[in-house]
């Protein structure tokens, strides 16, 4: 038998030698220095993920990533940093990430809630905790990823969030990462939020970008949630450079008779492969993945999940909804997994595009994977233009084209958008959606002109 | 008020000719009914003068105050007057109707060149217009027309037409679905905007709606063309008669 060596590319190679100059200076004690090791030599043996791998099939990581930017060192907090962290004006706990690395300095840590502790993740690396690499490794499905190999190897610094049995926190925590953009760099962060028994919570998740540098991101965000603990992530991803890449893992493990939602807003933020892993750690829980991607120019959104039903009795809802615009992609891989143990399992996934014009292109893949026998589980992928039956209604009441689509692609994504409990992050993401279908309506009009 | 010449209208993307010349007028403060059967090309008509996009008007034009609409997006004819109350209502899930009502009437005041309302004023106006029609507050808070009966779908209908207040109304078959009650309640929201300076056509299969709205001319319009008018009287006649001797006729 022949054995094939693959050629490594270029920026594989680049990944290799930074790889061996930081090792000794990343943070972390011995298990997490073998875990580092590890995920590298798996890294290596697969490479950067490519399209003939079937859950990387619609991003070729390896053609997209023709080179490997710098490392990034210290946060650089530049003036852009702090007037963003200022326009954001959020309430509650804000921290903050300034090219992945923790910048307490522009954190409130003074006024943390009762029953939240907060520390680098640095600093959590060197700590002698022993469910560390539990911790880090995340749901077993996510084990054969070798973006995500590449962050365990790499993983510089971000937040752990650790929130007490039975806190319930009235205002949101924020996760702010920004990346200074001042010059191109690859970041590598993790976040962990660790939330006990009975804890309810919001995690806002915001990544964005305050200088014109491009960027290559590969961040991971870590949830344990407790039995009967209610958590809910909010994620937005914006305001990035157009040929910036961002790999976005969320690993989440849920316990028993729990709830547990994600949703992310991805617009105008170049290239994103979202991947969420997430178990099922106890029966009677609810998980809800959900999210609204908007993309134009040659922007690229690959949402990729994998919902593991290990225990009976779980219910798992997904809703995406994708608007593609100019030669943008759209990507939607969902897949459900019911283990034959997994009795009544109660799942059902959606994924919704609509296509705006010739050169936009969606991917839909739907898959179940259904080992037990008394399951209810179904899914629907559609790919379609706006209804012109609605447009005409609209335009009949004297609402002009651009507007009337507008308010159609805003009824579109919506939909989404009403899960999400609380009210001022609802409106902070309907903000961002109007002013995303503001700016394609008002380039409408001037070329009508 | 509403003059169309000569029209000759085919489905855009089909060899299918549904108008085959028809002439029509309606007069300011004037009720027109069309009565006519299926497939004559009622519902075409009402899409045709509204702005619908899926048909190909190949002769003929339509005046609305002397002024040629045919040029003009479903939205400039909106603002110049023309009010389509559809047979089926579409339904916009996602946006709440207040929202849609105001966007409406301020989208045609803009095109108006006038200011636009005020918050109060706004509801002020939808709120009396709503309890005329007894339509609750609640539905106004819910998404367009989803989840509403069909007999609250021709009610906000209605509503939209008194708010915007058009000064050439297009009812399409406004009384399928209706029970009585709802029937009535949509007729009388019809009769109070009855004015000198507003025209309404009229279409629908049955004399019902007609012993409500009580229209000045009836049309009887037939493979595409109006074959025979009158007065009041003709929608008694065709009720007897049938539309069978017309279909013949045209």
């Amino acid at each position: 038998m022949a054995i094939v060596t693959p050629l490594k590319t270029a920026a594989e190679q680049v990944l290799a030698q930074q790889f061996a100059n930081v090792k000794a200076e990343l943070p972390g004690g011995g298990a997490v220095r073998k875990l580092r090791e590890d995920a590298f030599a798996g890294f290596e043996a697969k490479g950067l993920p490519h399209r003939r791998l079937e859950s990387w099939r619609y991003t070729d990581l390896r053609m997209i990533l023709r080179e490997a930017k710098p490392l990034a060192g210290s946060a650089a907090v530049t003036p852009a940093v702090r007037e963003r962290l200022a326009a954001l004006k959020l309430d509650g706990t804000r921290l903050v990430l300034v090219d992945g690395a923790f910048a307490a300095e522009l954190s409130t840590l003074e006024a943390l809630p009762e029953g939240v502790s907060v520390n680098g993740l640095a600093d959590a690396l060197v700590s002698q905790r022993d469910d560390l690499t539990r911790i880090l490794s995340g749901p077993s499905v996510s084990a054969d990823d070798s973006g995500l190999m590449l962050n365990t190897a790499l993983m510089r610094d971000g937040v752990m969030v650790e929130i007490a049995e039975g806190t319930e926190l009235d205002a949101p925590i924020a996760i702010v990462s920004l990346t200074s953009g001042s010059e191109e760099r690859a970041i590598f962060s993790r976040s962990v939020v660790l939330a006990g028994k009975g804890v309810k919570a919001t995690i806002v998740d915001i990544n964005e970008s305050v200088g014109p540098a491009a960027a290559q991101i590969n961040n991971a965000i870590v949830f344990e949630t407790g039995d009967e603990s209610e958590v809910q992530h909010v994620r937005i991803v914006t305001r990035q450079q157009p040929e910036s890449v961002q790999v976005l893992s969320l690993l989440a493990t849920v316990g028993a008779q729990a709830k547990f939602d994600s949703f992310a807003l991805v617009c105008k933020a170049g290239t994103v492969r979202q991947q969420n892993f997430v178990r099922y750690a106890g029966e009677h829980t609810e998980i809800g993945l959900r999210g609204v991607n908007l993309l134009g120019g040659t922007e690229h959104c690959d949402v990729t999940l994998v919902m593991d039903h290990e225990v009976p009795h779980g219910t798992s809802r997904e809703l995406y909804k994708t608007i593609v615009g100019g030669e943008g992609t759209g990507v939607f891989q969902g897949k459900v997994i019911v283990r034959p143990q997994a009795q009544k399992v109660d799942g059902s996934m959606k994924s919704n595009a609509l296509l705006l014009n010739d050169g936009a292109t969606m991917f839909n893949k739907p898959e179940l994977e259904i080992f037990a026998d008394d399951v209810v589980c179904g899914h629907g992928a559609t790919v379609a233009q706006i209804d012109g039956e609605q447009l005409f209604y609209l335009m009949a009441r004297g609402l002009p084209r651009p507007q009337a689509e507008a308010l159609v692609l805003q009824a579109f994504a919506g939909e989404a958008v009403e899960f999400v409990a609380e009210e001022s992050l609802r409106e902070l993401i309907m903000s961002e959606i109007e002013a995303w279908l503001g700016e394609r309506r008002d380039s409408a009009v001037v070329s009508a002109i | 008020m509403l003059e169309i010449k000569n029209l000759v209208v085919k489905i855009a993307d089909e060899d299918k000719q549904i108008l085959n010349g028809l002439n029509l007028t309606v007069n300011a403060g004037e009720v027109a009914a069309i009565m006519g059967p299926n497939g004559s090309g009622k519902s075409t008509l009402s899409y045709v003068i509204a702005g619908k996009e899926d048909y190909e008007v190949l002769d003929g034009e339509i005046l609305l105050n002397g002024e040629n609409v045919l040029e003009m997006e479903a939205d400039a004819r909106a603002a110049a007057g023309i009010f389509l109350a559809f047979q089926y209502p579409l339904e916009i899930p996602g946006v709440a109707t207040m929202t849609f009502l105001k966007a409406a009437m301020n989208a045609q005041r803009r095109a108006r060149g006038e200011a636009e309302l005020l918050t109060p004023d706004f509801i002020k106006q939808v709120n009396a217009a709503a309890d005329k029609l007894s339509i609750n507050r609640d539905m106004l808070r819910r998404p367009l027309n989803v989840g509403f009966s069909g007999g609250e779908k021709k009610r906000m209908e209605i509503l939209q037409m008194a708010l915007l207040a058009p000064s050439m109304c297009i009812l399409d078959e406004t009384d399928s679905g209706l029970d009585i009650d709802a029937l009535r309640i949509v007729a009388d929201g019809v009769n109070a905007l009855r004015d000198k300076n507003r025209g309404f056509l009229v279409i629908t299969h049955y004399q019902r709606l007609l012993d409500h709205i009580i229209p000045d001319t009836v049309h009887v319009m037939a493979k595409g063309r109006i074959v025979k008018s009158g007065g009041k009287e003709l929608a008694l006649e065709l009720e007897k008669s049938g539309y069978a001797a017309y279909a013949e006729a045209a």
